[in-house]
């Protein structure tokens, strides 16, 4: 992303701040993911893999809908499936796009070393640069959704970009473009938000009274919602976390840690130096070597004494 | 006071030991160099000196690993003078005639004094800790095994555990320059009888008691 035609407001391992002047005046985007409306087409998936030239492995059928199975560098969005037996007996399909969450706090540019490999856009995407990449996998340690993957092939890392490239030229993202029944949509996140909300007074209406926006604090929201029917159990959603949150020891590691650290060892050296500076160097005098050499004659007749005395 | 210096030299480290010292301090530039190039931003110039921040990744945990497995021998070698007895703890309890330098005020020493001993126990545990963490998050090979918990708290430890390392390393480096005479038992294995007498009397009694014979050199 050499030619960035988008402002960024938050760069990875950069410790002062990015310009700043040109404030952009576009409000933030957002993807709405209505879970109730997703009939698990994969439809997105396909759109994904023909926009970004991604091409997975073709695995073997494991037994469920998923596939792939899982996350890859290859596949930045898969339809989680999972069967749910509500309270009435009845089973309900709950199908999940997993993909980055595009946190506006995001965990894997906190943890992220190389500077400028993770960037965060005035509009909220958050976009791995792969060119800075250095193939560590911290952002995979800093992430609370579990979304990075790291190629076994260049070991870098990708994730979802939210279509940057598209969303820079005023489109929307391809999953989005793609979706047949409108279970995604993108737009400004108030517009995105708004609907979201007339979707779950829908959902209510029609008895799923839990019905809710997964807009999680914890990260200081996202800018990938999802509707879901039944918003106080989101881990019935393969597993959606209740409350994603950067984690503490993250948080630790990668703020208080690091400047603590490196003033300690700067003081430690300083420390040293100052102790020579004050107290000079600690050394033998001559006077010692010639104590020593009485001591080591002294030593050696005794030897030969007692050699003698055998 | 004309009367001409005597030098008599006594052997502190065989050129095996030498030698694995040199490849551990050698290892250890490299990784604290590369490690801390990952630690804090400010630092990340430093992955220049490796080819960038890939190659540095890449280096790295490779350059720990030997270390560490160098280390064990170096270690291994000198562990059996390293064990903390009454007198030592004595001597820690006196650090400040220890650090204005009135070793006569300080009971006498053996091989090693107790701030070495227990450095040498700073780094036997801070190395340990920084191979086990560092396997846990060498994402490469190893991280997927371990649960993201298990990764958050090793990356927060390996760091941890560095601090305390590149601490101790600064507090050897510093002792060895301090007191005079030290460096050369490291780069040509000996000292002289009068440092020997002076900072480690325990050790030169010991080391005439049975050296004062055609085996020691003057020169």
């Amino acid at each position: 992303m050499a030619l960035e035609s988008q402002d960024i407001v938050r760069r990875s391992a950069t410790t002062t701040k990015p310009p700043q002047v040109r404030r952009a005046r576009t409000a933030p985007v957002a993807k709405l993911i209505d879970t109730s409306k997703c009939i698990g087409c994969k439809a997105c998936q396909v759109a994904c893999m023909e926009w970004n030239d991604l091409r997975d492995e073709i695995g073997t059928c494991s037994g469920v809908y998923d596939n792939p199975l899982d996350l890859t560098e290859h596949s930045w969005t898969v339809m989680r499936f999972a069967e749910h037996e509500n309270e009435r007996g009845d089973l309900e399909w709950l199908i999940r796009k997993d993909g980055c969450m595009h946190c506006a706090e995001p965990g894997c540019l906190a943890a992220c070393p190389s500077p400028g490999a993770i960037v965060q856009y005035a509009n909220g995407i958050v976009d791995f640069d792969s060119e800075h990449c250095i193939g560590c996998g911290y952002c995979i340690t800093g992430c609370p959704f579990n979304i990075p993957r790291l190629s076994g092939v260049d070991g870098k890392a990708y994730k979802c970009t939210l279509c940057s490239d598209r969303v820079a030229a005023g489109r929307e993202p391809a999953c989005v473009k793609a979706c047949p029944t409108g279970a995604l949509v993108f737009g400004t996140k108030e517009d995105m938000l708004r609907h979201a909300e007339e979707r779950v007074e829908d959902l209510k209406s029609r008895g799923f009274e839990n019905a809710g926006i997964y807009d999680p604090e914890g990260v200081g929201g996202t800018h990938v919602m999802y509707v879901l029917h039944h918003r106080d159990r989101p881990e019935l959603y393969n597993d959606l976390p209740a409350d994603p949150k950067i984690s503490t020891l993250v948080k630790v590691w990668k703020g208080v840690a690091k400047p603590l650290g490196v003033a300690g060892m700067l003081l430690a050296a300083f420390a040293g130096f100052l102790h020579y500076i004050r107290v000079g160097p600690n050394e033998t005098t001559d006077d010692d070597e010639r104590e020593a050499a009485r001591a080591v004659g002294a030593s050696a007749v005794r030897a030969r004494r007692e050699t003698t005395d055998e | 006071m004309n009367e001409p210096v005597p030098r008599i030299l006594l052997e502190r480290y065989s050129a095996n030991e030498r030698t694995i010292h040199w490849i551990v301090a050698v290892l250890f530039v490299i990784a604290a160099l590369s490690g801390l190039a990952l630690f804090h931003p400010s630092l990340f110039a430093l992955s220049a000196l490796f080819g960038g921040g890939t190659w540095t990744r890449i280096l790295h945990p490779f350059a720990g690993v030997v270390m560490t497995v160098a280390f064990a021998l170096l270690a291994a070698a000198v562990a059996k003078d390293n064990v903390m007895r009454a007198a030592d703890w004595q001597w820690l309890r006196r650090i400040r005639q220890v650090l204005s330098g009135r070793e006569g005020e300080l009971p006498e020493v053996g091989r090693y004094n107790a701030g070495q001993k227990l450095l040498f126990f700073v780094m036997v545990i801070s190395l340990a800790g920084l191979l086990v963490t560092g396997i846990v998050i060498w994402r490469r090979y190893f991280s997927d095994a371990f649960p993201i918990g298990a990764v958050r708290l090793a990356s927060l430890a390996h760091a941890f555990f560095a601090f305390v390392l590149i601490l101790g390393i600064i507090v050897h480096v510093y002792a060895a320059i301090w007191v005079r005479g030290s460096i050369r038992a490291m780069t040509r294995g000996h000292v002289t009888a009068g440092w020997a007498f002076k900072h480690h009397r325990a050790w030169f009694r010991e080391k005439i008691g049975h050296a004062a014979s055609p085996g020691t050199r003057s020169d």
